[in-house]
């Protein structure tokens, strides 16, 4: 039982902070709280399903179209609505709300219900770890996520369009004299933001089956985890992710499974009222929230 | 027995991450007096006037209104208690009227306790207290929304939102910064004015001119801490703020 | 060459005061009187031609209206962006159906109790998230709607995910209808009274720099606390009325339709207006109910109506019609 929820605690971590680290990207970069995120998750999930299913891709062509497909509608949303509303917070929140809810109940109406909806796994099988089975599969997320958490904080403090990007999240005013792009760096941001989104479904959908209801849970999950681990922060995201993976672990195993979106929802409750910097947030973020 | 001075302000500190924007700084501020606090950019001016005012809370350090310790309160109890303060960047309501941003420090707590219990014709009250800075009664100016009015005014509108809560204290942060020399001409006479009202007063300034032929005191701030202290000319006489100004080659 | 342009003018009256008309003529005085009156007396006579079916269609809009004049005066006055309007909504609804399922009060009582106790409730949950700003106190209410629906579903309280049934109706269609028309209308002109009051300035200052309120000697989380309960009592006596209309309460109290079309009422019909938000309300719950064959669609539809609304005509409808009601044009030569 206690090895079951450790090595399951690790997995559930990295599947957090895989959810969340795009949502974080976005927002530490250009200050977008894209809450279009879950459904970007939730669509790279269908467009693989309908390469392979309806135009027999192979599979891996598939996840790399499907990938592309939604960094570019990431690069959309900023360009054809974010860019008129930008500065405005609030209506920020309300386009991308509004625009979860158009992706998300459109695949409703054309049908993608059902237990049909599954990707396969990259490799069958699985292994025993100190006497707890694990698939393959979630040996490469946590791999992937691990890989991504080391891969973006290399991005952000050793290249070019990384330090850019950190310069226009500090002072945007002062990086545009420096002749930084904001707008282009904006549209990346959301084109890299949902690019993880799709990278993260792509290693994790495989899992279980794709459905509408997950989309909202994806962006629950994600807001969590940036609450919890103070935005804008790598370190951050990877504690909190593994805080909250592994105290959704032990609810499920010691209390019972109603209780998991509880303690999510409550943890983010929880640390916005008593510590609204997130647990391992920074002056320039609390200043912000209060 | 000495009298207990109206503000005491004791070893009060503040960091931003690793900079001390405002490093043990203490002083003494008697009533009816006018304090000028000057210092380089950067020196910890503004902070400290948030620091005094409740909108940010000090690392540590204390500050005694009347003798009563109001380190803890919150910024709205302290302009309560009669400490107003001015905004170094005007954002005054700017879809209201200019007199109806007076409206709001008017409906305070603090002026219906004054005034007896009733708030009274607050729009007369507004278009008095514009005047009394220097807005044009007879004009359309008071009644001119916000956004519509050029700088020079809004600095006063400032002013008579601080003048609208009736405060014993007040803090000017800046007032005169972006505006005209005529125009900080006809402002000159409103603050001798308060003084002789009896209202003490705090100015963060640069134009030192003027301060220094409206101060009785003045405290010098570089790099947050205090570097010295005394009247107008004691201060233009010390080298070492001449230092602190110019750089030490230009002396 | 002559060439000309047109010009926009201001009608005269009601231009230089606010509030002193020169009413010389019954012509002036329909034209102020006449775009509030006309509404209000269609709003009251539809009903009485309409059949059974879009009476409740009309009960269901004004439930929305409320919603959304709720939506509306929290997010322009205030500037706190509520995403769960299903929160109040919800609250208000479980409140009014326990009330009559465990104790036996009738609707009339549960009602008042409900919209009281309820607006009270969320006011109390919602008080620690004032100090949050944007898109943390969005967060809040997203999330806290969510939390007591998962809650319901974990322990089976309340009925759990099938609710609580055979509740007491309300006595007729004709009350039921005139109520939430009467309450809607009144909760309408009082805020919009309320919001020019020197209240309402205060709130519109926390809106614009709440820095200065504080500044002024202003505790602007008590002023927030009271606008979330006014926001609250709205949305909780929708809850309540809708409970006893349906005769039934459960899970989908807290969903999101109730989140989503308020804020796409509001965002269609004006932000800001608050008559905006009820035409809105008026405009898109009917145009639902045609659509109702789609199913999801709606969703999707409404969704899309904001994204559009907000980035191509973000003053909404009633502000644009306002516009023109009071400009008139015409073509001079220059």
């Amino acid at each position: 039982m206690l090895e079951n929820v450790l090595i399951y605690g690790l997995i559930n971590g990295m599947v957090l902070a895989l959810l969340a680290i795009g949502f974080a990207l976005t927002f530490g970069i250009s200050g977008i709280a894209n809450f279009a995120h879950g459904a970007l998750y939730i669509l790279t999930g269908y467009t693989v399903w309908v390469f392979l299913h309806t135009l027999g891709t192979p599979y891996l062509l598939a996840i790399f179209l499907a990938m592309a497909i939604t960094a570019l509608i990431g690069a959309a949303i900023y360009n054809v609505i974010l860019l008129r509303i930008r500065g405005m917070r609030s209506s920020e929140i309300i386009a991308t709300f509004a625009l979860a809810l158009a992706i998300l109940e459109a695949f409703r109406f054309f049908g993608f219900v059902g237990a049909k909806y599954t990707l396969p796994t990259f490799v069958e099988g699985s292994v025993s770890v100190a006497g707890v089975i694990v698939d393959y599969q979630r040996l490469i997320l946590i791999g992937v996520g691990a890989g991504l958490v080391g891969l973006l904080w290399f991005f952000t403090h050793y290249t070019k369009t990384g330090l850019a990007f950190r310069a226009i999240a500090q002072v945007e005013r002062t990086a545009l004299t420096l002749g930084i792009d904001s707008d282009r760096m904006a549209t990346l941001s959301l084109a890299f933001g949902a690019a993880l989104a799709a990278l993260a479904a792509i290693v994790l959908l495989p899992l279980g089956q794709i459905t509408v209801e997950t989309g909202l849970n994806v962006l629950l999950n994600a807001l969590a985890i940036c609450i919890l681990g103070g935005l804008g922060s790598v370190t951050g995201i990877v504690a909190a992710s593994l805080l909250l993976g592994y105290a959704q672990i032990i609810t499920v195993t010691y209390i019972a499974p109603h209780w998991l979106m509880v303690v999510t929802l409550v943890a983010i409750f929880v640390v916005l009222l008593v510590k609204p910097s997130g647990l391992f947030g920074k002056q320039k973020e609390l200043e912000e929230r209060v | 027995m000495k009298e207990v001075p109206l503000l005491q302000v004791v070893n009060i500190s503040k960091q931003f991450g690793g900079v001390r924007a405002v490093d043990g700084v203490s002083f003494e501020l008697c009533q009816g007096e006018i304090l000028g606090i000057v210092g380089p950019n950067g020196s910890g001016k503004t902070t400290l006037v948030n620091l005094l005012t409740g909108f940010i809370k000090p690392a540590s350090g204390k500050v005694f209104y009347k003798g009563r310790d109001i380190t803890a309160l919150a910024a709205h109890e302290i302009a309560g208690l009669g400490i107003a303060r001015t905004f170094q960047m005007v954002r005054p309501f700017y879809h209201l009227p200019a007199f109806k941003n007076l409206i709001v420090p008017l409906y305070s707590p603090r002026v219906k306790r004054l005034s007896g219990g009733k708030f009274g014709d607050r729009d007369a009250v507004a278009i008095d207290l514009l005047e009394e800075v220097g807005f044009e009664r007879d004009s359309f100016v008071p009644y001119k929304p916000a956004s519509a009015l050029p700088h020079g005014y809004l600095k006063r509108l400032e002013l008579a939102r601080c003048l609208a809560l009736r405060p014993a204290l007040l803090i000017l942060d800046e007032l005169f910064s972006g505006l005209s020399m005529a125009e900080v001409a006809s402002t000159l006479p409103v603050l001798e004015k308060l003084q002789i009202e009896g209202i003490t007063l705090i100015m963060v300034e640069h134009r030192l001119r003027e301060l220094f032929r409206l101060a009785n005191r003045v405290i010098v701030l570089n790099f947050g801490a205090k570097l010295a202290e005394g009247t107008p000319q004691e201060i233009i006489n010390n080298e070492e703020v001449k230092e602190a100004y110019l750089g030490s080659e230009a002396v | 060459m002559v060439s000309r342009r047109r010009e926009r003018l201001e009608r005269g009256i009601k231009v230089r005061t606010d509030d002193v008309y020169a009413l010389c003529s019954t012509k002036e005085m329909l034209y102020l009187v006449a775009p509030r009156l006309i509404p209000i007396l269609v709003l009251l006579l539809l009903p009485l031609i309409l059949p059974t079916y879009w009476q409740k269609v009309v009960i269901f809009t004004g439930v929305f209206a409320l919603l959304s004049i709720s939506w509306d005066f929290l997010y322009s006055f205030t500037g706190l962006v509520s995403l769960g309007q299903a929160l109040f909504f919800g609250v208000g609804a479980y409140l009014a159906g326990s009330l009559n399922h465990y104790f036996d009060i009738s609707p009339g009582l549960t009602i008042p109790i409900s919209t009281i106790a309820g607006a009270t409730l969320c006011t109390l949950f919602l008080l620690p998230a004032l100090r949050l700003r944007g898109i943390y106190f969005a967060m809040i209410t997203l999330v806290l709607p969510l939390i007591f629906l998962r809650i319901i579903e974990a322990t089976a309280i309340l009925g759990g995910t099938d609710g609580l049934t055979a509740l007491a109706p309300l006595p007729g269609i004709w009350i039921e209808l005139y109520l939430i028309l009467g309450i809607m209308l009144v909760a309408l002109f009082a805020l919009r009274r309320l919001v020019n009051s020197d209240f309402g300035l205060v709130l519109r200052g926390i809106h614009d720099n709440d820095q200065a309120v504080k500044g002024a000697g202003i505790n602007i989380y008590w002023y927030k606390a009271q606008a979330l309960f006014i926001a609250a009592l709205l949305g909780s006596f929708a809850g309540a009325y809708l409970t006893h209309v349906y005769m039934f309460v459960g899970l989908s109290a807290f969903a999101l339709d109730f989140t989503v079309v308020p804020i796409a009422a509001t965002v269609v019909g004006g932000m800001g207006t608050l008559g905006g938000s009820v035409l809105g309300a008026f405009i898109l719950v009917p145009l639902s109910e045609v659509l109702r064959a789609f199913g999801p669609l709606r969703i999707v539809f409404y969704a899309l109506l904001i994204v559009v609304f907000i980035i191509l005509k973000p003053e909404g409808l009633f502000n644009y019609l306002q516009r023109k009601y009071r400009e008139f044009e015409r073509w001079v030569e220059v």
